[in-house]
Order: structure tokens, then sequence, then C-alpha cells
């Protein structure tokens, strides 16, 4: 009984504390950034100033004036948008074929996809550019939105692959039955079920497009420079500017937080992959 | 139309042979049933026919043309899963009506033939629910709806009685046997359940490893078993089988003789025994046989009037015409 009552007593004030606890801890760092975007660059890196200050908005004036933070955040919308549509184009026939008609290289081939995502970034780098640049597309939206779905695709097919599993063979079979060809399995029976694990995993994508900076700082200079770019064009050589750098990085992250806080279930439902049905 | 032949069709998983060349033909208007224990090959049978599983060998015609590389979608088959198997996101009106929007039918068309098939079945009240919202009847109906809708040549239906209780699977059996009257479409009736078989069937087909042990209609299989295996799985109670001396006497390897053609006295008799579990159904009593001599236990039907208690001597006489009397190679010997 008084393991029960101790447990009870933790169930309604411990976890909560706790989970108040980890929350806050995760999200001080955005806090913090977003504090200090309004903040000047000489006051963010005056303790006396830490809570305290007169909050000034220069640095996102600042920013859409000197460094035209919509054409950024327009490629950051380009690729993204694109590199997500292209992933789920190719990989959900990849993973119905996968999910339906396996054969026996299938959980080798689902293995080899996901070796090499272990491949350092760094091993390729160098090839990349030259390869980029030797055939003209270094820059451009299209280099970005291929590299960004390729390193994405196995990602994508690996969490639409288990999605599809949990969808009975029967139905996808009584659809052949029915005079359903391929296209039509994947449009009228496979989409509408899974649809919920396409949403996550699309969202997911998006988000991971969205985040991506190894690439996308390294391959792009101006045309095709996005958000990522942005942000790490801020680091002066005479220093950091704190209160400019949390402007350009909060501009950067919001759309993705605000689109995350909206769609917070399909992304848990997305990053448990599944294991919970 | 709807004759179906299978021309020496076999299938192997891997190095596995699951059939091996086999030959049958369904003729139009037929109910036949697939019957044989897990595992022997039935459903992958079904399976073949509808084009859901490639053959390994072989051929399959259906109305003399060859749909061995024809796709499902393609044969003219409508097939009924053990799973029901319906479209969770549709209606039933849309589940029911599916496979006529993929043949790209004009709406009012299908609608009627929806209205139709739900009346048959006893839908109409349903036609706006999803399956989820639907009991295991009521599901299995509206997979036979969709199955009814497409005016196929054949049936196929794959144990799609199995996951139902006790009470609708004996409703529904005299549904599908109805049914069968009513439009006198091939059907194809996979099932473990020997009683389903016997009920439904106008040919049985019994498989064994995915070998066809005999092909009749109910009463030739129960009358006449070609070997015991059949023997023993056709006829409920089972058969009883024997070895021995008592098969030697009749000239025989295997002898068996089933439960209600033994007759039963408490004084006099061919074999003497000891009652042990006795049945009362109220109409029959199944009463268990030991220490006969014979074999473990035999099962003997007798009129539920007579009494009998555990621990009772019984004599047990078979009745000598009804003998089955097969070789040791457990084929029967007429």
């Amino acid at each position: 009984m008084a393991i029960v009552a101790q447990s009870s007593k933790f169930s309604s004030y411990g976890r909560p504390v706790l989970a108040w606890g980890v929350g806050l801890l995760f999200f001080f760092p955005i806090f913090w950034m977003v504090l200090t975007s309004f903040k000047t660059d000489a006051d963010a890196v005056k303790p006396e100033y830490l809570f305290f200050f007169t909050p000034t908005l220069d640095n996102y004036l600042n920013m859409t004036d000197n460094y035209d933070y919509w054409r950024f955040a327009r490629n950051s919308v380009i690729t993204s948008v694109s590199a997500t549509l292209f992933t789920l184009f190719v990989s959900v026939p990849a993973a119905y074929a996968m999910a339906f008609n396996p054969t026996r290289a299938t959980k080798d081939v689902l293995m080899w996809m996901l070796s090499t995502k272990m491949l350092p970034a760094a091993a390729v780098l160098y090839p990349m550019i030259f390869l980029a640049k030797g055939i003209g597309l270094y820059d451009t939206h299209i280099l970005i939105i291929t590299v960004l779905s390729l390193i994405n695709l196995p990602i994508a097919i690996w969490m639409l692959f288990t999605y599809f599993k949990e969808i009975p063979k029967d139905i996808i079979e009584a659809g052949k039955m029915d005079g359903v060809n391929t296209w039509g399995e994947i449009k009228e029976i496979l989409v509408p079920l899974a649809w919920g694990g396409i949403a996550s995993t699309a969202l997911l994508i998006f988000i991971f497009c969205w985040n991506e900076a190894y690439w996308t700082v390294r391959l792009t200079t101006i045309d095709a420079a996005t958000l990522s770019k942005l942000i790490e064009g801020n680091r002066a050589p005479e220093g950091l500017f704190f209160g400019r750098l949390s402007a350009v990085s909060t501009a950067a992250v919001g759309p993705i937080v605000v689109l995350g806080w909206f769609c917070q279930k399909q992304l848990v439902q997305g990053l448990t992959f599944g294991a919970v049905k | 139309m709807g004759q179906i032949v299978l021309d020496k069709v076999s299938k192997s998983f891997g190095d596995v042979e699951v059939i091996p060349p086999l030959d049958l033909t369904i003729e139009d208007g037929e109910f036949t049933v697939f019957v044989g224990p897990s595992g022997c090959g039935k459903s992958t049978l079904l399976r073949m026919i509808a084009g859901l599983e490639d053959l390994t060998s072989g051929a399959i015609a259906i109305d003399g043309e060859d749909v061995t590389e024809v796709p499902p979608s393609k044969r003219g088959l409508a097939m009924v899963f053990q799973s029901y198997a319906l479209y969770p996101h549709m209606t039933v009106r849309k589940n029911i009506g599916f496979p006529l929007r993929m043949e790209k039918m004009d709406q009012a068309e299908i609608d009627k033939r929806v209205e139709t098939a739900a009346t048959s079945l006893n839908l109409m009240d349903y036609l706006d629910r999803k399956p989820g919202q639907l009991s295991g009847g009521q599901r299995q109906r509206v997979a036979i709806g969709r199955a009814i809708v497409r005016d196929p040549s054949a049936f196929l239906f794959d144990e799609p009685l199995s996951n139902l209780d006790a009470a609708l699977r004996v409703g529904m059996r005299l549904e599908i046997s109805e049914m069968h009257e009513r439009m006198q479409t091939t059907m194809i009736y996979v099932t473990h359940d020997q009683v389903e078989a016997m009920t439904m069937a106008n040919k049985i087909v019994v498989l064994q490893a995915g070998v066809i042990e005999q092909v009749g209609s109910p009463l030739d299989l129960y009358h006449k078993p070609q070997n015991v295996f059949v023997a023993g799985f056709i006829g409920s109670p089972k058969m009883n089988i024997f070895t021995g001396p008592e098969a030697e006497k009749q000239g025989a390897h295997t002898i068996g003789i089933r439960p209600e053609h033994t007759d039963v006295s408490m004084t006099e008799g061919t074999w003497k025994g000891t009652v042990g579990v006795a049945e009362h159904l109220g109409s029959d009593t199944f009463i268990h046989v030991h220490n006969t001599g014979l074999a473990d236990m035999v099962t003997v039907r007798i009129s539920g009037d007579i009494s009998v208690k555990h621990g009772d001597d019984i004599y047990l006489t078979p009745q000598p015409d009804q003998i089955h009397r097969f070789d040791a190679q457990g084929l029967r010997i007429e």
C-alpha cells in the first residue's frame, strides 16, 4: 500500500514537476535566443542586462534591410518544399513495393539504405563540391533539392515502410481482385489508409530539410542560399554580434517552431516510428 | 459461365514444393469446396486461381481461356477473404460500389447495383456506416456484397466464416448456400471445417500436403472414401480406424467403421468394452468405449434414449456392409 501511495504521490506531483523541468531546460536556449534578439549587440554581452534591458527591434529591421532575409527564406521554402515532395514521390512507391511485394533482397536493401546514413558527410564533401561545380549546378535550387532529397530518402522510406507494414495485405489484395492497378492501389487504398503516417513523414522530412546546414552552407553562395547560410553568414570576423545573430536565428527557426507546434501529434507519431499504435 | 481448369498446376516457395503438379476441373455453376488440414495448400491453390499467387508451373484456364499470366483484376473472379478485407476508410456503400467504380461504371448504375446487393444482404440500414461500426457478420456480408455486384464468373471464398462465432457461422453458411442456389454461379470455397464442406458443396476436393486425396460429392466421400486419410477426415465424429487381427479377419490391412454404423448391446456383440465418457446431445449420445482391444478408444453413436454411464460394460457389433477396408498403402479395397 505504501508503495502504491508513494507512486501515486509521485504521479500527481513529481511527474509534472519533472516534466516541466525537462521542458523548460529544452526550451531555455530558444527562449534565450529570442530574448537576445531584442537586445542591441552591446547589451547582449553585458551581464547587467541579462534579463532587464530596453528592448529594440533594430536587429529585425536591419535584417530585412541589410541581408534580404526574404530571399533566404524564399530559398528555404522552395528547397524544403520541393525536396519533401520529391522525397515522397520516390519513397511512397518504394516503400509500397517493399512492404507489399517483398523479395529476398528487401531486407538487405533497407539495411543498405540505412547504412548510407552512417557515411560521414565530410567524406564526400569535396567530391560533391567538385561534381556540383563540374556540372554547373553549384549554388542552384536543383542541386540543393537533389541533395536534400537524397539524404532524407532512407529515413522517409524506412518510416513509410513501417507504416505500410501495418496495413493488412488482404486489403491490398482485395483491391487487386476489385480491378485496381498498381497506381490505383497507391491512390485509392494505400494513401487514404496511411495518410497519418505519410503526413508525419512529410512533416519530419520538411523539418530536416529546413534545418539542414552542412550541405546547404557548403553548396551555395548567393542564389540558392537558405536561412542556414544566412545564420552562418553572420559570423563576423571581428567577433559575434549576438543580438543580430539571435534575430537571424529566431527568424530562421520561427516558421518551423510554429509548424511543429501545430503538428505536435503527427510529429510524436512520426518520431515513435509506428511503434505505438 | 465459369468453368475453371487447372492443368498440372504446381507451386514451390524456394526449394519447398507445397503443391506438386495437380489437375482439376471445376464445372460451371458448381459449388466446389477445398478442404483439408491447416497447411495442406488449399488457400494457396485458391490464391493461384485468383491470380494473387504465381504458378511455378502449369496453366489455369477460365472458360477455355488461358489466364495463367492474366492479372487478378482481369480474371473476372471475385474473392471473399477470411479477414473480410474491407476498405476501412470507405462507407459500406463505397465498399460495395468500389469494384464498379474501378470499372468506370456510370454512377447511377453503381447506385442501383449497390442497393440491389445491399437489399439481398439486409444491409440497407448500414450503407452509410464504415466497416469499423459493423459486427463481424455484417462485415462479412459487405465483403460478399462487394463480390456480388461485379457479377463475376466465379466466386472464391477463403475461409470466410472462420472469424465468426458458431451461431453466426451456421446462419451465414445457409445464406451462402442459398445465394448459390439462386445465382447458380461457380463458387470455390476453402475451409478446414469438414462440416462446412459436407453441408455446402456439390463437389469436395480433399487435400493433404498439396496433393488431392479425393474429389467427389459429399456422399461419395462419406460412403466411399478412397483412402484412410479421407476416411478419417470426412465425417463427424471421426471414423474408427483399426489395424491388426480384426482388420486381417476382414482381409485388409486397415479397417474403418463409422460411429453411426456400430450396433450396441449391453448383453452380447462382437467386441466387448467399457464405457468411458458418454456425451449426451439429446437426440444422440456419443459414447467413447475403452478396453475393446481394437484401439485406445472407439466412438459409437447411439440413440439419445438409451441410457449408459461411465464404467458400464458394453458390446459393439459393426454393421458388416458398412465396414471400409484399406490395403497396406491405405487405399480402399472394394
